[in-house]
């Protein structure tokens, strides 16, 4: 990949990480350790310590479109090993924030993306996950195209659901918690409290 | 002694092995549990892979309701859960700030009062020399490689549990059941947590090499104390060896359900009639 550093982005997304509270990008020296214990190292297009490079040279669009930052499975082995104490999987977290917000994120980790989202609407709705819901959801995303030409795609997970559900490991009815309004108005907040960041 | 307790979504529902043995495991060692009143889910990885603030709210709701309810310890053997409310605790004790826009944002005033304990953490106060005494069937065929993952023990600066590296606690709760640990190299590498559903090449690559080091090593076992690990080792091996055109059939544990057994409960009052690999071959 070729691109251009400019000066000015050099320091504005370091400084836009920072505000975030992505620590101070500039104290990485680039030693690799990071990279070395990745355990998803091998699905990633951009390797941890050159993230955190590209951050650090100001490369936004080519950080926050990376698979990189959502392969990364949250692990910390990085966090937990680097000499210089730079939380980098909180990076990931921070960045991952941003490609989000900005409509960034790569195409082909969608459906991680669609994963959370069907999972935190389940949170939303039901204070707690209603698995089984959750999963249908998400399989009526991410597998609907497919099942056009392909409808076994619809149960690949429903067979493993069916080993569940006789386990009694799955509730066919989502069960309701009494605090779910104060749920619901906690996610209410949140947005409303990012809304009106964006305005300032 | 008597601790508050917050299940989680996944000890009611996928991981419901994990939630009956650790309350058959704590009935057994005379340890009461106190249920967390309308506890609501921590936000998982879905929240802090999405939206910080959230990430810290959910949890900090059921932080501020153990205070409510005058639990100043709080279980939370969720793994993934239990990272989640102390990652919370942690930040919010370190900022001001984000103490009192979280207050806000729950209704509820938060102090910070609650020590949160996964299910390792519960069973060293309980006394491991304390175990012995309580065991009435040695786990004596069983060679365990125990395994940590993830969120139990990293990251370090935040969770404070064990070490990072080689960390020791479940390998002596086993050896007090009369268990043999064995010695392995994947003690801490990642499953692929929360991607069982999203990226299954990804969750079934990892997790093969944990249970081909497991098995290479000797174990004929693994010992977990997460849901995560436990549906990528345990639900995903038959698709694991399907994918390596292997034929593993390593039963894998929650660390409650040797507990429990160990302790005298049935393996259907340990729950690992649940499992998708058959675990019984180990028990007479």
């Amino acid at each position: 990949m070729t691109a251009k550093i400019e000066q000015g982005a050099i320091q504005s997304f370091a400084k836009e990480v920072e505000e975030a509270g992505g620590g101070r990008v500039a104290d990485c020296y680039q030693c690799g350790k990071c990279s070395a214990g990745c355990p998803v190292a091998s699905f990633m297009d951009l390797l941890p310590h050159q993230v955190v490079r590209y951050v650090q040279l100001g490369l936004r669009d080519e950080v926050l479109a990376s698979r990189t930052i959502w392969v990364c499975a949250s692990c910390q082995t990085c966090t937990t090993r680097c000499p210089k104490e730079f939380e980098i999987a909180h990076l990931m977290d921070i960045l991952r924030e941003i490609s989000l917000k900005e409509g960034k994120v790569a195409v082909s980790e969608k459906d991680k993306l669609t994963f959370h989202r069907a999972f935190l609407k389940s949170v939303e709705h039901h204070g707690r996950i209603f698995e089984l819901g959750m999963i249908q959801n998400f399989k009526m995303k991410t597998a609907a195209k497919q099942a056009v030409t392909d409808p076994r795609v619809l149960f690949q997970d429903a067979m493993m659901g069916k080993g569940m559900l006789l386990k009694n490991k799955l509730h066919f009815l989502p069960g309701n918690i009494k605090g779910k309004k104060h749920v619901k108005r906690i996610f209410d907040r949140v947005r409303e409290r990012e809304k009106s960041k964006v305005r300032e | 002694m008597r601790i508050g307790y917050y299940p989680g979504c996944s000890l009611e529902g996928t991981a419901r092995d994990f939630g009956i043995s650790v309350r058959k495991s704590c009935e057994l060692l005379g340890i009461e549990l106190a249920d967390l009143d309308d506890w609501s889910c921590c936000g998982a990885t879905a929240a802090h892979n999405t939206n910080h603030l959230l990430s810290i709210a959910l949890p900090a709701r059921n932080l501020a309701l153990a205070e409510q309810q005058g639990l100043e310890k709080l279980l939370s053997p969720c793994a993934a859960c239990s990272n989640r409310l102390i990652t919370a605790h942690k930040e919010m004790a370190e900022s001001e700030t984000l103490r009192n826009e979280v207050a806000e944002i729950i209704e509820m005033p938060y102090s910070g009062a609650v020590k949160v304990l996964n299910y390792l953490d519960l069973m060293l106060e309980f006394g491991i020399e304390n175990l012995g005494p309580k065991v009435v069937r040695k786990l004596e065929n069983f060679k365990i490689a125990c395994y940590y993952g993830c969120l139990l023990v990293r990251p370090p600066k935040v969770i404070e549990f064990d070490d990072p590296e080689n960390p020791q606690s479940m390998d002596k709760i086993v050896t007090a059941l009369g268990a043999e640990a064995v010695d392995w190299e994947y003690k801490v590498e990642c499953c692929g947590g929360g991607f069982t559903i999203s990226d299954p090449a990804l969750v079934e690559t990892l997790s093969h090499d944990i249970i081909e080091n497991a098995e290479a090593e000797g174990a004929n076992a693994i010992a977990v104390s997460c849901p995560l690990c436990h549906a990528n080792l345990d639900m995903k091996q038959s698709a694991i060896n399907a994918r390596f055109r292997e034929k593993r059939k390593v039963p894998v544990y929650y660390v409650s359900e040797l507990v429990a057994l160990a302790c005298g409960a049935t393996p259907e009052e340990a729950a690992i009639n649940k499992h998708f690999v058959d675990s019984y071959a180990l028990i007479e």
